[in-house]
């Protein structure tokens, strides 16, 4: 939770290390085209065409985006405070049912109904992330575990409504509820999805983020509470309050992508609304080094991947989970290097002892007491 | 076999640890090397035990010069060290920990390597139990352990660094015995440690270090006194107290018990006063952390009223405390005090709690940190991260975090872990506050810091106050026998 940058490497170094994941990456999903005896080049041309050769598709490839970048967002957030938000998919779905619940249930004009889905989207992710952090503050029951069975949860309860309470009248269908009033439909350009009002929402916010970590107080205690949560309590931050506040930012922000997701892109709620972004949205945030400033772009690198490989199974005798192998090898071997970097870093200061002003000769603090 | 170390250099940064150390030992020897915290022994024996590569310098057995490129290395060419920290070893038995460190094939040879093993244990009369599962083991029985491993593995020179922490006199006079017969069988001894009493028993050369250099070799027996100028140089002034007068009745505790794991702590009651100096004496784990911690709230008041300055704060919240105005300096500064990956210009913002503004003006944050960098002399910057200071500088930032008003201050171990100029500046500071009203309680290991800065000594044996003496009444023997249990009624005479 601790990558940093590596101060210690030139920039030129530096941008070489980060580039030489995506360039491994892509010459292992060459690999993979070639083993099924098609051409590589012509397969990322297809990506590239398949997300952003049209304006139906660069719509769609940003409607991508949208999610994905307000679900990274905010896991940056929780990550800042130590916490493994697994149940960041859950979140979105219920993001989603708040904002089905308005769009079905509440007949307003468009101007007051699209705030009032989002507001409801919102407030459901929050509530469903305080769900986890209460299990992790009150109950110890760590947020991973919690959060994992949540999203279990919440997509129990989205087929529930979509058989049952919502079905679709005498059809008894998993394909989703009845399309929403279309007064509940996020505004969008033409015929296609791109919705201004949500890309303009998720570049504010991700900037309120990046703000939050890097110019608050609040931010500060955030990742003083993520880095060392003894020490925090002791300075006198609230930790247990710290760790709500993440979970209810991260909570409001994918709970915000679940809502766009069904008023934006489906237009009804289906089964697996969150479409993945949840988990993906960890992997952007692993390779973005938890730093807000890079979401935006890998998100986008990861939306176009995913769009574009649909394609694939259309034009050529690949199929579109390739994209999911591209951003799969990726993040790893990001991984791999960042995490080679800092065993590097840590075996440089190894030579360091701990105290150089003084021997080694101090016994270990006592590690007692309770946190 | 004979060993030999020439021009030994190994710089960390600035800071020379090792500056051209020259030492030789001959076969069969007991030797000692002695020195103030910081002196570079422990520098030194990392280096020869390959846990360090020497910047410069040549390391020779029995006249060859060997290359140690690690631990692994160095035993391989006879050369063991046995760690002063609580020796690793993985929850699984006792023989399982000497299989996994079995050189060589892909079998496992459980018998041999038992017989081998109870073998060489019977030998020195080492008690352990080969089944017992490793976390049970004492301090001592886990050095007993890896004394027996690295026989195992074939040491000739075997280096302990301050064995004598944390085990018992029965255990101390087991490891003394067998450490001489190992010298009487021509191994190579090497004992590390500051305490003169020890060394003074059982080395038969000593080399002294002091900042990172050899200041004096010596056949024993040799003065005391000796040794200690060699040591610490000339005697170094004792920052003399100027005498404070007390204040209110700043604590006060009554009828208070505090309950912590295991340990259930009764405090007798107290009142400590403005400008007062409680120091807290007691083996590890005798319940003085226990009873700082519940002072502050940290851990639960079980019964009885805890007031701050006539506030009555029993059973309020930790920050409650912080508000009523007292604070608590834990032992692990890195662990439980700083925050790893921090700037020192982010933990002034943190620990300022009087400002809430929700944006931070870093240009004012960084000239606060300078300010305090200054005045508190750290050396670092503001955007040095906290890991990056060493003990000493973690300790300044630590103080210079305190709040400025301050009605009490409890601490642990204040100057554990560091040289000597930084721990008489960090009394320098304490005592400044003292001067400005605070009362402080602290917990010691170091009896002599105990009776030096204390008004009042509390010495705490397993979970209770065994006794509350005026600390220019006593001295170290009546301290020392204290902690170990012994009343002042049994102690007369009787002990030794």
């Amino acid at each position: 939770m601790t990558v940093r940058s590596g101060e210690d490497a030139s920039g030129v170094r530096r941008a070489a290390i980060g580039v030489l994941p995506f360039v491994v990456a892509l010459l292992f999903a060459s690999v993979l085209v070639l083993l099924v005896g098609e051409n590589p080049i012509e397969a990322f041309r297809l990506i590239i065409q398949g997300s952003l050769g049209s304006a139906d598709k660069l719509s769609d490839t940003v409607m991508v985006w949208v999610p994905l970048t307000l679900a990274a967002a905010g896991l940056v957030v929780t990550f800042a405070a130590g916490l493994w938000n697994i149940g960041v998919e859950g979140q979105i779905v219920l993001g989603a049912i708040g904002a089905s619940l308005i769009a079905r249930e509440v007949s307003a004009p468009p101007y007051i109904l699209i705030p009032l889905t989002l507001l409801f989207g919102a407030l459901f992710g929050i509530a469903w992330a305080l769900l986890a952090g209460v299990l992790k503050t009150k109950g110890k029951v760590n947020e991973i575990f919690g959060g994992l069975g949540l999203d279990f949860v919440a997509s129990g309860v989205t087929l529930y409504l979509i058989i049952g309470p919502w079905a679709r009248p005498g059809i008894a269908s998993t394909s989703g509820t009845e399309p929403f009033p279309t007064a509940a439909w996020l505004p969008a350009l033409g015929d296609t999805r791109f919705s201004p009002l949500a890309v303009g929402l998720t570049i504010v916010l991700v900037v309120v983020v990046w703000m939050l970590l890097r110019g608050t107080r609040y931010g500060l205690k955030l990742k003083a509470v993520g880095r060392n949560p003894q020490s925090a309590f002791l300075m006198g931050i609230p930790t247990n309050r710290y760790i709500l506040g993440a979970f209810a930012i991260c909570g409001a922000l994918s709970g915000l992508a679940g809502a766009i997701q069904a008023t934006g892109f489906h237009h009804k709620l289906v089964p697996s609304i969150s479409g993945g972004y949840g988990f993906l949205g960890i992997l952007v945030v692993l390779l973005a080094g938890f730093r807000a400033i890079w979401i935006a772009p890998i998100a986008a690198f990861f939306a176009v991947i995913a769009v574009g490989s649909i394609t694939l199974t259309l034009r050529l005798d690949v199929d579109s989970a390739l994209g999911a192998v591209i951003t799969g090898i990726l993040v790893l071997f990001a991984l791999m290097a960042s995490g080679l970097r800092s065993y590097r870093r840590r075996k440089r200061s190894l030579e360091l002892p701990p105290d150089p002003e003084e021997s080694t000769s101090t016994p270990t603090p006592a590690r007692g007491g309770a946190s | 076999m004979s060993l030999e170390l020439r021009d030994i250099h190994k710089h960390f940064g600035s800071v020379r640890a090792n500056d051209g150390i020259n030492l030789s030992v001959a076969s069969g020897s007991l030797h000692g090397i002695l020195g103030e915290n910081g002196a570079g022994k422990s520098t030194l024996m990392k280096v020869l035990s390959g846990f360090y590569v020497a910047d410069s310098g040549e390391i020779s057995l029995d006249g060859e010069p060997v290359q140690l490129g690690s631990p692994d290395d160095a035993i391989r060419a006879g050369i063991g060290m046995l760690h002063q920290d609580p020796l690793v070893l993985l929850p699984m038995s006792v023989t399982d920990n000497f299989l996994l460190a079995s050189p060589g094939s892909l079998r496992l040879d459980r018998k041999g390597t038992r017989a081998a093993i109870s073998e060489l244990r019977d030998r020195f009369g080492f008690t352990y139990d080969l089944d017992a599962p490793a976390r049970t083991l004492t301090v001592g029985e886990r050095q007993q352990v890896e004394i027996t491993r690295l026989l195992w593995l074939g040491a000739k020179v075997l280096i302990l660094d301050e064995p004598t922490t944390g085990i018992s006199a029965d255990q101390r006079y087991l490891l003394f015995a067998t450490l001489r017969e190992l010298a009487a069988e021509g191994m190579i001894v090497i004992f590390v440690s500051h305490k003169l009493e020890e060394v003074e028993e059982i080395c038969e050369n000593v080399t002294v270090m002091r900042r990172g250099r050899v200041v004096g070799e010596a056949e024993m027996p040799v003065p005391a006194r000796e040794l200690v100028t060699m040591m610490f140089g000339e005697p170094i002034d004792i920052a003399n107290r100027s005498p404070v007068s007390l204040g209110d009745c700043a604590l006060s505790l009554s009828g208070v018990t505090i309950e912590e794991r295991l340990l259930s702590l009764r405090v007798p009651d107290l009142e400590v006063r403005a400008a007062e100096v409680i120091g807290v004496a007691g083996m590890e784990g005798s319940g003085q952390r226990a009873f700082l911690r519940g002072i502050c709230g940290l851990t639960q008041v079980t019964s009885g009223t805890v007031s701050l300055a006539g506030n009555d704060v029993t059973r309020r919240s930790y920050r409650h405390h912080l508000d009523a105005g007292m604070h608590y300096l834990p032992a692990g500064r890195l662990e439980e005090g700083l925050v790893e990956g921090l700037t020192i210009a982010e933990h002034f913002i943190l620990a300022d709690r009087s400002r809430t503004g929700f944006l931070i003006d870093w240009d004012d944050a960084d000239a606060e940190a300078k300010r305090e960098i200054d005045e508190y002399s750290i050396k670092g910057t503001s955007l040095s991260p906290a890991e990056a200071l060493s003990g000493g500088n973690q300790q300044r930032l630590l103080l210079a975090m305190l709040p400025d008003e301050l009605d009490l201050l409890l601490m642990e171990h204040p100057t554990r872990g560091l040289d000597i100029e930084s721990a008489d500046w960090v009394w320098t500071q304490l005592l400044a506050r003292r001067e400005g009203g605070t009362a402080i309680i602290f917990a010691s290991a170091d009896l002599d810091e105990l009776l030096r800065y204390s008004d009042r000594i509390l010495v705490f044996f397993s979970g209770e106050v065994l006794a509350e003496l005026q600390a220019d009444a006593t001295n170290v023997d009546e301290i020392g026998h204290l902690i170990g249990g012994r009343t002042a009624g049994t102690s007369v005479g009787g002990a030794g």
